[in-house]
């Protein structure tokens, strides 16, 4: 009977058998291809790995105390063709996984676009990427669709095999936003954007969450991420905008306050520079929003005079007791002096002025460093192209 | 005048009885078995009548000796305190599943997991290896006690003052729920403006201070104190390896006191160096805080490499294999130690290039880091391997941490760690790191060394206890945190809804759970030991046939180490000593000239608690009070004239013949 006693464990490794090990097993193309530099990296040091715990477990074996027979050279210290070998074996293998690495971190940017969809199916150009703009609240996530005008809250859908640009954020604290099956993850700051541009191949619901721990409510800071077929992605448009809701500036403020295991939002329309206002920390009405703050900062700043150009901090909300230090002054922000659609309209020729840096997909053969554009001393047209007109 | 709140906040500043965790009966409990615990240890204390004994030969002693054992105390204590918490994440972990919310909310919880890192770090594994190598490194070398012996009492003073800190933190206000690295905008006054930012900000300032100066102290004594003979290529390999920490130490701990600085500032006069408007960055920390961070694993790792080299050549009867390559070794290793430090946030956007960069500098570390495993390896073979404890563990973490190495190097491959960053899978990384390199070095280096330091070898059935639940425990406990790892969890949740992944951590608590028994099986091989140590008495000094200086002496060694220094003429100096049969000198003994104990440090490490207290409570009267003391306390204790003093050469005579006859009886 003894021997039938491990069987026992069988509906225990079913169990095990029963997980989803999506990280190995992912639905979209670049997490597929991190998945592979994953596997491939393991199997390169696995040739020395395992020679090493081999010989280990051998030498430790055959010259132990009792083992008479085995050779023994207490004064035996130095060889220097081994030495020659310690270093090599170990140094052959950094260059190829020092080589892929180089390669696949350049290719595998999560800022670079996507130049394929898939295996074997490059990007066609007829289709714009889907672009979302992300934000993580304490403690939910809000995406943005600005081509189509709609926002949810922890649920995120995309069309399979068209190409999707995030642009991501946050409003608190440093959040990670990572959906394992589609593509490895980024960290979401306030006042600062970061880029993942992703596929997703397979239909299915995925998970999604935070992947950098970020407070009380952390555990909770779910999202369902849906691959969908173009059919029911423009359904689940469809449904997004007649569910009616209307994200505006006060709603957003309402929003961000903190809160626990949301449920899924929608709204039917948003304002269209919110995720502007968000990313320049100017949501709340009358602060100066950082591009603007940034430009007059260009220009040599507004000297001592601008210290004074400061607000109490009105709060919105008040998470716990007070928010300033105790030996620091009450809570102010810099008053603002254009609105956001001012700055937005001012914010293309600008960038055109200072120009960006070359995106032409890397194509792995060469290698050349991005190349940028010299910048121009930005000239006081600047300034006055953001200073409000009151006439 | 006491029901003035004017009055209550000059006095308590924003210290309130709220602030007291009555309503955690969780903390409640554990504060009740503290107290009780620590009422019966002052009680039999007081009855035993040891303060004075205790004051005298210990808390005051300058002697690296006793210094180091009470390293090795501290550390052992706040084992237990960091284990506790371990076990009752695991324990939430494995719980809170189903909509079960588990036993702890989110405030205690992210208390634990944030405690449970930083005294992990600071409080367990830095006294540890700082224990070791204060006992070791002066004797090894042939020295009478360190450079600097009051800066060390002072040191070991200010590292226990972080300790109590930390303590205070669990029964009065909180500690920190911001990870044990308390990255801002989270750590920042707006996001978390009670006192447990505090806590960890003062209580890691005033050990940082203890840690600092304990790494000047040895790098002096390891460049200046040497014995005649003894070149640097002479060195035992655990000397170079303290000597290459202790660089890193002063080189790195620098940068972890100015960022604190600046989040203290931040915190109490409203400076905007790393919060999210006026400028700030909370990038500049994360940069900050790794530039310390990383050199600091390597602060752990490198004195245990040390360790493991020693104990595999005196336990394969065997020179070590490759020192020079060793050396250069671990050279390398603390140079690239300082290029690396991205790699811990790949995912915060920086360009290909920069990931790629320090990408491929830590995998370059992992070539000197493999010379090493070659040597250990070479080592053993064509030797006579006693498979002692101290060897036992390090096959152990030969065989465990190549796996870590290798999971190291896989994180080290940006594409692969945007999938695997703050997953379980890290987790797992840095814990068969640092269990499996770390806390098994530790082990290996009590065991080796524990006779050396009390006369008697540590109980061989406990001990091979301790190590088999210890090393299974590991496995057990963090195998399957790789697998969840694969599955996309990430760390330092709470709560899960996958129903799945339970089995998983059920394992995993019941890893921890043989790493508990593992543990005990240690205190009880200490207590069976100190019972039997009559049986275990190692008269001869060298219980091992070693290899190194430190086994020339007597065990325990005096007070003054060795009556005359000794002449270096090899590399491992003692066996070379015994192959050309060294005779000990048996006459001519002349007067000792040893450092003479002070209570300074105890007083400025009570004093920075106070002002550390004082400091979190905004009792401004209490900070500032504090702070005069110390300067009054240190300025004082300049006009001490009484620093040192004379063993006569009849005492030393005396010592020296108690060990002849010893010797003598045992042949």
């Amino acid at each position: 009977m003894r021997r039938f006693r491990i069987f026992a464990l069988l509906p225990v490794l079913f169990a095990l058998g029963g997980c989803n090990f999506v990280v190995l097993r992912p639905s979209g193309d670049i997490a597929l291809q991190q998945r592979d530099l994953l596997v491939v990296s393991t199997l390169l040091m696995l040739l020395i790995i395992i020679p090493v715990m081999a010989l280990t477990a051998f030498f430790a074996w055959k010259y132990r105390q009792s083992n008479k027979a085995a050779d023994y050279r207490p004064d035996w210290d130095h060889s220097t063709q081994l030495e020659l070998v310690i270093w090599a074996a170990p140094l052959l293998i950094i260059i190829c996984l020092g080589a892929l690495t180089w390669m696949g971190t350049h290719l595998l940017d999560p800022y670079r676009p996507l130049d394929r969809l898939a295996r074997e199916q490059p990007l066609t150009k007829s289709e714009p990427p889907l672009e979302v703009e992300v934000v993580a609240l304490d403690w939910k996530w809000l995406f943005i669709y600005p081509q189509y005008g709609v926002a949810t809250v922890n649920e995120l859908a995309a069309p399979l095999d068209r190409a999707i640009d995030f642009r991501i954020t946050s409003s608190a604290v440093m959040n990670s936003f990572y959906i394992p099956a589609l593509a490895g993850q980024i960290y979401a700051m306030p006042g600062m954007q970061t880029k993942l541009h992703a596929v997703i191949n397979k239909p299915g619901t995925f998970e999604g969450f935070s992947a950098n721990y970020s407070g009380a409510g952390f555990s909770g800071m779910r999202f369902a991420f849906l691959g969908l077929s173009n059919a029911d992605f423009d359904k689940w448009i469809g449904e997004a905008k007649a569910s009616g809701g209307n994200l505006q500036r006060a709603d957003y403020l309402e929003l961000e306050r903190p809160s626990e295991n949301v449920p899924v939002q929608r709204f039917g329309s948003v304002e269209p520079a919110l995720f502007s206002a968000i990313l320049n920390m100017c949501v709340e009405p009358g602060k100066m929003c950082m591009a603007e703050m940034a430009s007059i900062d260009a220009q040599g700043g507004l000297g001592l005079e601008g210290v004074n150009n400061v607000l109490p901090r009105a709060l919105a909300y008040d998470k716990y007791t007070r928010r300033g230090a105790v030996f620091g002054p009450e809570p102010t922000f810099v008053a603002g002096i254009c609105t956001i659609e001012e700055l937005e309209a001012a914010k293309a020729p600008s960038l055109a002025r200072i120009g960006v840096p070359d995106l032409s997909p890397l194509t792995g053969a060469g290698l050349t460093p991005p190349a940028y554009t010299t910048i121009r001393a930005p000239s006081m047209s600047l300034i006055d192209a953001l200073r409000p007109t009151n006439s | 005048m006491f029901d003035n709140p004017a009055v209550l906040k000059a006095i308590f500043g924003r210290l309130t009885l709220d602030q007291l965790p009555l309503h955690e009966p969780i903390v409640v409990a554990t504060f009740l078995v503290v107290a009780l615990g620590g009422i019966a240890v002052v009680g039999a204390i007081t009855y035993f009548r040891l303060w004075g004994y205790l004051w005298r030969e210990w808390f005051t002693s300058v002697d690296h000796k006793k210094i180091g054992i009470m390293y090795m105390a501290l550390a052992t204590i706040m084992l237990l305190r960091g284990f506790a918490d371990a076990i009752m994440m695991r324990l939430q972990q494995s719980l809170a599943f189903n909509g079960s919310e588990g036993y702890l909310n989110a405030h205690h919880y992210d208390q634990i997991f944030t405690a449970h890192g930083v005294i992990m770090i600071f409080f367990v594994a830095m006294p540890f290896v700082t224990g070791l190598m204060n006992y070791v490194v002066p004797l090894q070398i042939g020295a009478r006690d360190v450079s600097f012996p009051f800066l060390n009492n002072f040191s070991f003073w200010m590292t226990a003052g972080g300790v109590v800190l930390v303590m205070m933190s669990l029964f009065i206000g909180e500690f920190a729920q911001t990870g044990w690295l308390a990255y801002p905008p989270l750590s920042g006054i707006a996001y978390s403006p009670n006192s447990g930012v505090d806590y960890y900000i003062w209580a890691l300032q005033i050990a940082g201070v203890g840690t600092t100066l304990s790494g000047i102290n040895l790098i002096a004594t390891i460049v200046k104190m040497r014995a005649p003979g003894m070149t640097l290529m002479r060195m035992p390999v655990f000397t170079w390896t303290s000597l290459c920490t202790n660089v890193l130490i002063v080189a790195a701990f620098p940068v972890l006191t100015a960022v604190l600085v600046l989040l203290s500032l931040d915190r109490y006069v409203g400076t905007n160096f790393f919060t999210n408007d006026f400028g700030g960055s909370p990038m500049m920390y994360v940069n900050f805080i790794w530039i310390w961070g990383h050199p600091e694993v390597y602060i752990l790792i490198l004195p245990v490499f040390g360790v493991f080299s020693e104990v595999t050549s005196t336990f394969a009867g065997k020179r070590l294999f490759g020192y020079t390559s060793m050396v250069y070794a671990t050279v390398v290793i603390t140079v690239l130690s300082y290029l690396v430090w991205l790699h811990h946030f790949f995912t915060m956007g920086s360009g290909a290039s920069v990931n790629s960069f320090f990408g491929i500098t830590t995998m370059i570390i992992s070539i000197p880091t493999g010379a090493k495993m070659f040597n250990w390896l070479f080592t053993m073979y064509r030797g006579r391997i006693r498979f002692e404890l101290p060897m036992m563990w390090t096959i152990a973490f030969m065989l465990t941490f190549v796996i870590g190495g290798m999971t190291g190097v896989l994180l080290a491959v940006p594409p692969a760690d945007f999938i695997l960053h703050n997953s379980l899978f890290l987790i797992a990384h840095f814990h068969n790191v640092i269990i499996g390199g770390v806390v098994f070095g530790i082990f290996a280096g009590i065991n080796f060394w524990f006779p050396k330091a009390f006369g008697f070898k540590l109980d061989d059935f406990w001990g091979k206890v301790s190590f088999w639940f210890w090393v299974i425990g590991f496995y057990v406990a963090f195998m399957p945190l790789y697998a969840l790892g694969l599955m996309g969890v990430t760390r330092r949740l709470r709560v899960f809804e996958d129903p799945s992944l339970q089995i998983w951590f059920v394992i995993a608590a019941f890893g921890a759970f043989l790493i508990l028994l593992g543990i005990v099986a240690f205190l009880v091989q200490i207590a069976v030991s100190i019972r039997n140590r009559e049986k275990l008495r190692d008269t001869t000094g060298d219980p091992w046939n070693a290899r190194t200086l430190e086994w020339a002496t007597s065990s325990p060694p005096p007070a003054y180490n060795f009556a005359f220094t000794p002449v270096v003429h090899d590399l491992d100096a003692w066996w070379d000593m015994k192959e050309n049969g060294y005779k000990r000198p048996l006459e001519g003994f002349k007067p000792i000239h040893m450092p003479s104990n002070t209570g300074t440090g105890v007083i400025i490490a009570v004093l920075s608690v106070a002002t550390g207290f004082g400091l979190v409570w905004y009792m401004w009267w209490l900070a500032a009070l504090g702070f005069v003391g110390i300067l009054a306390v240190a300025i004082a204790h300049t006009f001490n004239y009484h620093r040192s003093f004379n063993i006569p050469a009849e005492e030393v005579a005396r010592t020296e013949a108690a060990r002849t006859r010893l010797l003598a009886g045992q042949a």
